[in-house]
């Protein structure tokens, strides 16, 4: 009996790990094979199928950096994404909490707006957009890109926090509050740790938004040296030669950071997530 | 209420509201008027003819491509609500038991969700699709000795919807995964420990405690995965190129189409009011009807 | 990099030194991102000092009649017309407005034209071998092309592949075929509403999608391919046929340079009226009507047409020079395309153009012939309808 439930606990055991790994293989095999492409050249690329290619070409990568300036892009993109984070993480945390905690006339209304959204799409908003930006002056500028992803950031990210202020305890704060505690310090101090396994969450949302972004890019900068990432990925694209090698290089360029961010904030996503549920 | 405090409590919202009246509400605005337009996109928009309702007419009237894409997409988002969001469970549920090598599945599982869009649709249809290149897929069922399946998946307008909703799946897996096993480590051990004294089986444990437990959860990834299932489109430009005669349009490719082919920019935003409608109607009745079912369960 | 990027940043940096004008050039690729940028840049009242406009004519028409354009004109009439002689017809044809053109727009020339472009069927000598046939002499008549089809098929190739996912190859086809088979003068008048696409002739047209999906010349395939995975297809020599324009001898060099192949006009399926292909302008500039920089950039232009620059363009790109003055040893294949040229003919050139929904509707019908979904007397009835509604709203308007 004990060797049959062994016996069964182990087959089990087995037959999850299988189920695991055979996903987790079809996972990553599209990232290797990008990756062995990068090695390739144009020529070999479509003959040579291997997974390992027989000479490493590790000039596709110098060509992405000097070629295609994609040290120059790259930079951007680190600085867009860090300015979209941060102020998202900021804006959409305060009017999260004043939609969870502070009472005000208007309050549900203007949440739902917010909600709704979420769900329409607005195609062929790049022509307001760019007029209004002209307007202002902001076109062609790092700030009116930053801010008009600020503005793709806010819904998602506001409508996931609200939901997490929702479930946590009031109690810490009311004892704040008594001690003489302001309501922004309330925010600083006491919500905003609370909430960091959400706000990781909000952090890989919008990372990846503002990362993986080009046509809101291509519509609003003139100027090159001000285009991020995916925009130098398209000129790999060309117009009717496309450098595979080249293009999947810059691919994985593209995708090595983003992955890194997501390693490190993995454990606090799981966090946040779970905080929905159990405050 | 005293009416100072009151104001303070506007601080908090001002900077997002702003932002979002700027780029989101005055752009909306626009889109919206423009919808009654027959514009162009070009010339001066106040030298163009407005139609009233006649864009909204002619969508509900005569427009089959239209609604051809709603329906493709409806298509996608329901293998996604089901297949996709059944195997995330599954693996969240496996990942839950099996404690050895949690964290580095857990690695792996996000990663298809961290690339772009066009990424994916780019090293997907190289890997599926015999045309332009070693289609392992194929492949691997004439090595299994199942090669009387060997298929021109994307090429094939009877498969290619599917192949594409199934690749979308392998991009969006992640994200429920993740929630899912979220949702499952919050829920005390001593639950199941309890209930199996009981002599509760598997099932039991499952309709019981997990189900009622993880509600608020499903709903979530059902309402994330409708969301972005209904607006994508970048992912079929990778993988087909484009409508493939009608059969792999979803609506927000139409709207392109529309707003560049044929320079009915007026039109297009029409199709987009259209769509956000739409999607509010559903998302409200999943949301009512997950509040009937959590006052029901709970 | 964007093939022509280098190039013509190359051409930027020589202007610079010859004039002191500092030339910023910008290439968009895809030209998706491009015709929104441009859109929005023209509400803006932002457009560059010199821009490329949208392929379809009746866009173009938008651009001039909301005063985006100038008018180039007096530039290319001074001097006893010296730059407008520079051009061959054909290319200056295409960014040009006749008199009482349907769009309302003033006659003139309001673009100058970068290169030319020619589309045709290209095919592989050394597969036509490999089939048994001469290769220098492929097939002439369509029904010769059909027949064809079961030898490739045992040769485990693909007959002929094109971009068939984008609508305006699949009608740019059929256009050929109405040519052939109608004649221009019937072709413009189903444009205008006096034919039917019922007519048999158009069915006829229809039913040459059929014909050689059944012939096995063409497969399900060629619906969903863009044309780069066409030209990959091609170039690796998996088939025999391809349908395409001249920018394809850069990419094919690029891909294979060992490739073998010809152009042909497509193979007649009717004597009674000669072939046609689309073919004029490739790129076209125009200038800014707004610019501060208008002289500038008309000067730079015309030194851009100079046959020096066209012959470095051309040769650069492998592309065909629009300046007729221009000396340029072209490689063999490319003065396939330069004949075809002659024979050619541009929907932007007829003054008429059809509802872009029409246009939709007979691609999206095209496909689905191939497909198997549709007959052609079913998708030629659909486009019709489509054709005739939209008459009905432009005469209540």
């Amino acid at each position: 009996m004990n060797l049959y439930y062994k016996a069964k606990k182990t087959t089990i055991n087995t037959l999850t790990h299988l189920f695991l790994l055979t996903v987790a293989i079809t996972c990553i095999y599209p990232l290797i094979w990008m990756v062995a492409a990068s090695f390739k050249t144009q020529e070999t690329i479509f003959s040579n199928t291997s997974l390992i290619p027989r000479k490493f070409h590790f000039e596709n990568y110098y060509f992405a950096f000097t070629k295609g300036n994609f040290s120059r892009y790259f930079l951007n993109s680190i600085f867009y994404t860090v300015s979209v984070v941060s102020a998202v993480v900021i804006i959409s945390s305060l009017s999260a909490y004043a939609f969870s905690r502070l009472r005000f006339p208007g309050r549900n209304i203007i949440f739902l707006v917010f909600i709704a959204a979420m769900m329409i799409p607005v195609p062929g908003s790049f022509v307001p957009l760019y007029v209004l930006l002209n307007k202002l002056r902001l076109r062609d500028t790092p700030l009116g890109y930053i801010l008009c992803m600020i503005n793709v950031g806010l819904p998602t990210s506001i409508f996931l926090l609200k939901t997490f202020f929702d479930t946590l305890s009031k109690d810490l704060e009311d004892a704040a509050r008594i001690d003489g505690c302001s309501k922004l310090r309330i925010w600083w101090n006491i919500a905003l740790p609370l909430s960091k396994p959400m706000l990781a969450v909000v952090v890989i949302l919008n990372a990846l938004n503002v990362w993986n972004e080009y046509v809101l890019a291509l519509v609003i900068f003139d100027s090159k040296n001000l285009m991020p990432l995916q925009r130098a990925l398209m000129m790999f694209r060309g117009e009717h030669v496309t450098d595979y090698p080249l293009l999947m290089a810059g691919l994985t360029i593209t995708a090595v950071p983003i992955i890194i961010i997501y390693l490190i904030m993995q454990k606090y996503i799981v966090r946040g997530v779970s905080g929905i549920l159990f405050g | 209420m005293k009416l100072k405090p009151t104001l303070s409590n506007y601080v908090f919202i001002l900077p997002a509201v702003v932002i979002f009246t700027v780029f989101y509400i005055i752009p909306f605005l626009f889109i919206l008027r423009v919808s009654f337009f027959d514009w162009d996109g070009i010339g001066n928009l106040n030298s163009a003819a407005f139609v009233g309702f006649d864009n909204f007419k002619e969508i509900f009237l005569h427009d089959s491509n239209w609604w051809q894409s709603i329906r493709n997409a409806g298509w996608i988002t329901l293998i996604a609500l089901t297949f996709q969001n059944v195997l995330a469970f599954l693996l969240a549920a496996a990942c839950d038991r099996a404690v050895k090598f949690r964290n580095f599945y857990r690695a792996v599982f996000f990663i298809p969700p961290v690339l772009s869009e066009i990424v994916v649709g780019m090293v997907w249809r190289f890997i599926i699709n015999d045309v332009d290149g070693a289609n392992i897929v194929n492949n691997f069922l004439v090595n299994i000795g199942l090669g009387r399946f060997v298929h021109n998946w994307l090429s094939d307008p009877h498969t290619a919807l599917n192949t594409i909703a199934i690749i979308h799946c392998w991009k969006g897996f992640g994200w429920a995964f993740l929630i899912f096993l979220a949702g499952l480590q919050t829920i005390p051990r001593e639950f199941y420990e309890a209930a199996r004294l009981d002599g509760a089986n598997s099932w039991q444990l499952f309709k019981n405690i997990t189900m009622p437990l993880l509600t608020p959860v499903v709903v979530l990834v059902a309402i994330l995965t409708i969301l972005g299932t209904m607006q994508s489109f970048v992912l079929i430009l990778g993988l087909v190129g484009g409508e493939l005669a009608g059969y792999t349009s979803v609506p927000v490719l139409r709207i392109l189409t529309v707003m560049r082919d044929s320079s009915h920019f007026g039109y297009a935003c029409a199709l987009g009011i259209n769509l956000g409608i739409i999607l509010m109607a559903v998302s409200f009745i999943q949301y009512s009807f997950s509040r009937k079912a959590r006052n029901y369960l709970g | 990099m964007t093939d022509r990027d280098s190039v013509f940043q190359d051409l930027a940096r020589r202007y610079e030194r010859l004039s002191g004008v500092k030339i910023d050039f910008e290439l968009f690729a895809p030209s998706d991102s491009y015709s929104q940028k441009v859109r929005a840049a023209a509400q803006g009242r932002n457009l560059p000092d010199i821009f490329g406009v949208l392929s379809e004519k009746k866009d173009f028409a938008s651009f001039i009649k909301a005063g985006y354009v100038l008018d180039l004109t007096p530039y290319m009439d001074e001097n006893n017309s010296a730059w407008r002689n520079e051009f061959f017809t054909r290319a200056l044809a295409v960014d040009e407005f006749k008199e009482g053109n349907s769009y309302g727009v003033k006659p003139g020339v309001y673009g100058v034209p970068i290169d030319m472009v020619a589309i045709m069927m290209l095919y592989n000598k050394t597969l036509l071998k490999r089939l048994g046939l001469d290769p220098e002499r492929p097939p002439q008549t369509f029904t010769e092309f059909l027949a064809l089809g079961k030898k490739i098929k045992a040769a485990n190739l693909q007959g002929l592949v094109s971009g068939w996912v984008e609508l305006w190859l699949v009608n740019c086809f059929a256009s050929n075929y109405a040519f052939n088979i109608m004649g221009r003068d019937k072709v413009l008048a189903t444009l205008r509403g006096e034919v039917p696409y019922t007519d048999p002739d158009w069915i006829k047209v229809f039913a040459l999608f059929k014909r050689m999906k059944e012939a096995g010349i063409i497969s399900n395939r060629v619906v969903s391919m863009i044309n780069k995975t066409a030209e990959q297809i091609f170039a690796s020599g998996k088939a025999v046929f391809a349908f395409n324009g001249s920018w394809c001898v850069n990419v094919y060099k690029g891909m294979n340079p060992n490739l073998d192949y010809g152009a042909i006009l497509p193979p007649k399926a009717s004597d009674k009226f000669p072939m046609a292909v689309w073919g004029g302008a490739g790129s076209s500039f125009v200038v800014n009507a707004h610019s501060k920089n208008k002289e500038e950039a008309v000067k730079f232009l015309k030194w851009l047409t100079e046959p020096a620059q066209q012959a470095y363009l051309a040769r650069a790109t492998n592309n065909l020079p629009a300046n007729k003055q221009c000396r340029y040893k072209m490689p063999k294949i490319l003065k396939g395309f330069s004949k075809a040229v002659d024979y050619s003919t541009h929907p932007n050139t007829w003054g008429i153009s059809e509802f872009p929904i029409v246009n939709e509707a007979l691609g999206r019908g095209i496909q689905s012939i191939i497909l198997g979904e549709k007959t052609p007397e079913q998708a030629a009835l659909e486009v019709q309808k489509i054709k005739e509604r939209e008459m009905a709203k432009r005469r209540k308007r």
